[in-house]
């Protein structure tokens, strides 16, 4: 029982995150058709911004989330005025490859900046450890839960209340028709990227507060594609559930299973549901005969 | 002044090389192919033979992502399969690597095939994501399959032997390598005057269309994945007998993107491309290194950052060719030509 306990903890910790990462990468999708493999990387620039503000400079925690915010925003919008733009019509195979090339580009920008070895983190975030029905798990666990939920919570508001929110719903529904409702769709373009690149950066700064800045942070983004094939590529709900769905089962085959099947068990679930609902769990159907 | 080829038979038209300036040049690329190895050393041979290698490779994945328009990230673990067949076959069964090789190119083709399957159902983003579960899942079973693979630790295997001699070496290897890219290109330009390579091609530009022009399509695109994962086991197998040692971490998805880079660059859908894409990515990080080192006096700082000028200097090069050539070197080259063609009376 305890064990079982630690691990759904831990679990919904990676999936707060995974959510947290999946959740930019769906609104990316949703907004543009792109699929974005720098979202790893953009977990590691949020993490390192955030390193080096409250780390290296010594400075509050709350003027590193600022700054971290701030730059997630502007690499945003820069990537996406500076390439992704030129790339609008491009077949898929060069929207895949483009961001792929991105993801090195910002691979080798962040090592060259802070080297590649594994720092530890300020932690700003309480790691007390507190006793939850006979289990005992730390309280950053917890709060990286509730930070996330947060995020997610507020993200739904976004979308369903505020203007711009609605405004970038109606270009992913269809952009001819937004576009005729004067809503301008290279605003909202940049605006998914920048949103999508903040959402990674906290996902980046939780991970980072648990496990320490590194490097490997960036294999997160690989982890996505499962979490948004189980989604659903364009749902953000899916994103949350899914997240959380692979978060769990990492964590129950890591504990009860072990040989490393963690590390592909999200992999062999999304072939599986590729093979079964291809639209993933409430992905919207797009029916082509072949 | 010319305003254009014409042809005025057929057998002209479907001709491999249909212009004087083309058979001069394949002429010329024998002549280098052959007395270079004579003249380079040991040092450029090490680069040529990793060019050819990575040649097939390309070749490989372009028919299946330049001809046939199904993108696949698992080439890192199909070209682990090609290896880890052929070296575990010349280790454990003592098979002599002549035979090993083609061997574990038709493995490499069934389980290419395999993983070919879900394109009948999926495509273009959902397949690239299947052939990336592919590539972790492969990874993942060689990697704790200890029995057969030998898990994390490299798999060492004899050195290659042909009529009693050892082929070892970059000199003996590089005609092995040779023949065999030779081979390879001579079969995927043929490929493509045939019925299947047009299948393949009508497949990319319309799929719809080529089954309503008869082309069945889940034939047909198993059959772009076992021809391609042919080569690419092809690759893999070389590389296996060229390094006489097999590991893991030489075919991850970083390998993958290399050899995605390497057709993008080079030019979809084009097996010259390929080659050229092949040499372009296997310089670069060279040359970069041979700089660095070079430099390393001047600015000691740089020996440590220089493998992040190149994973930098990587992906600026794909942007940048995405940005602002997408047809690749191929296409550069074509521009060079026409220039001069109607040089100095270019419109």
């Amino acid at each position: 029982m305890d064990q079982f306990l630690q691990l759904t903890l831990s679990g919904l910790t990676n999936g707060a995150v995974l959510a947290l990462a999946a959740l930019g990468f769906v609104l990316i999708y949703k907004a543009s058709d792109v699929l974005n493999f720098a979202q790893g990387e953009f977990l590691l620039v949020g993490a390192y911004v955030m390193f080096a503000v409250v780390g290296e400079l010594g400075w509050h925690w709350t003027i590193g989330i600022v700054v971290t915010v701030l730059v997630a925003v502007a690499l945003g919008v820069v990537l996406e005025r500076l390439v992704l733009r030129p790339m609008i019509g491009e077949p898929i195979i060069s929207l895949i490859m483009v961001t792929i090339g991105l993801s090195s580009l910002l691979r080798a920008v962040v090592s060259t900046i802070w080297g590649t070895d594994e720092r530890a983190f300020p932690s700003f975030i309480p790691s007390d450890p507190l006793r939850v029905f006979g289990a005992t798990v730390t309280t950053d666990k917890l709060w990286a839960i509730g930070i996330a939920a947060l995020f997610l919570i507020a993200f739904n508001m976004f979308f369903r209340r505020s203007n711009d929110g609605i405004a970038m719903r109606a270009v992913a529904d269809d952009q001819q028709a937004a576009l005729s409702m004067g809503i301008s769709v290279k605003r909202i373009f940049a605006m998914a990227w920048s949103i999508s690149a903040v959402t990674a950066a906290i996902g980046g700064i939780i991970v980072a507060n648990i496990l320490g800045v590194s490097g490997n942070i960036s294999g997160l983004g690989l982890q996505v594609f499962p979490v948004v094939i189980l989604g659903g590529l364009d749902s953000i709900p899916g994103a949350v559930i899914g997240g959380v769905i692979i978060g769990l089962l990492q964590a129950y085959t890591g504990g009860y299973v072990g040989y490393g099947l963690n590390s592909i068990i999200p992999f062999i679930v999304l072939v599986l549901i590729l093979m079964v609902k291809p639209y993933g769990l409430f992905g919207q159907e797009i029916i082509e005969r072949v | 002044m010319e305003s254009g080829i014409f042809f005025s038979s057929y057998a002209k038209d479907m001709a491999l090389r249909r212009t004087h300036a083309e058979k001069i040049r394949l002429v010329l690329a024998i002549l280098f192919v052959v007395t270079v190895p004579w003249l380079a050393s040991n040092y450029q041979l090490t680069l040529l033979n990793q060019i050819g290698i990575a040649a097939i490779g390309a070749i490989g994945l372009n028919i299946l992502v330049g001809f046939t328009g199904q993108i696949s990230l698992g080439q890192g673990a199909f070209m682990a399969v090609g290896a880890y067949t052929s070296g575990l076959l010349a280790k454990n069964l003592g098979l002599p690597f002549w035979a090993a090789i083609p061997i574990a190119s038709f493995a490499t083709a069934a389980v290419g095939a395999f993983f070919g399957i879900p394109s009948l159902r999926l495509k273009g983003l959902y397949l690239a994501i299947v052939t990336l579960a592919a590539q972790q899942i492969i990874q993942w079973v060689i990697t704790h399959w200890d029995y057969v693979t030998g898990g994390v630790d490299a798999l060492v295997i004899p050195a290659p032997t042909l009529f009693g001699q050892r082929v070892n070496g970059e000199f003996r290897f590089y005609w092995i390598i040779l023949f065999c890219l030779v081979l390879t290109i001579i079969f995927t330009v043929n490929l493509f005057r045939s019925r299947v390579g047009r299948a393949f091609i009508a497949i990319r530009d319309q799929d719809i269309a080529a089954e309503v022009m008869g082309v069945d399509l889940f034939r047909y695109k198993l059959l772009a994945f076992a021809t391609s994962s042919f080569f690419v086991g092809l690759a893999g197998a070389l590389i296996a007998h060229y390094r006489t040692i097999v590991s893991w971490e030489r075919f991850t998805i970083e390998t993958s993107i290399l050899y995605l880079a390497m057709i993008i660059i080079g030019g979809l859908g084009s097996v010259s491309g390929s080659v050229y894409g092949a040499a372009f990515m296997v310089l670069l990080p060279a040359l970069l290194n041979n700089f660095g080192r070079a430099m390393s006096g001047t600015i000691p700082a740089l020996d440590r950052i220089i493998p992040f000028l190149q994973q930098g200097l990587f992906g600026i090069v794909i942007v940048l060719f995405l940005i602002l050539e997408p047809e690749g070197l191929v296409k550069i080259w074509r521009n060079i030509k026409d220039y001069f063609r109607l040089w100095p009376f270019s419109y």
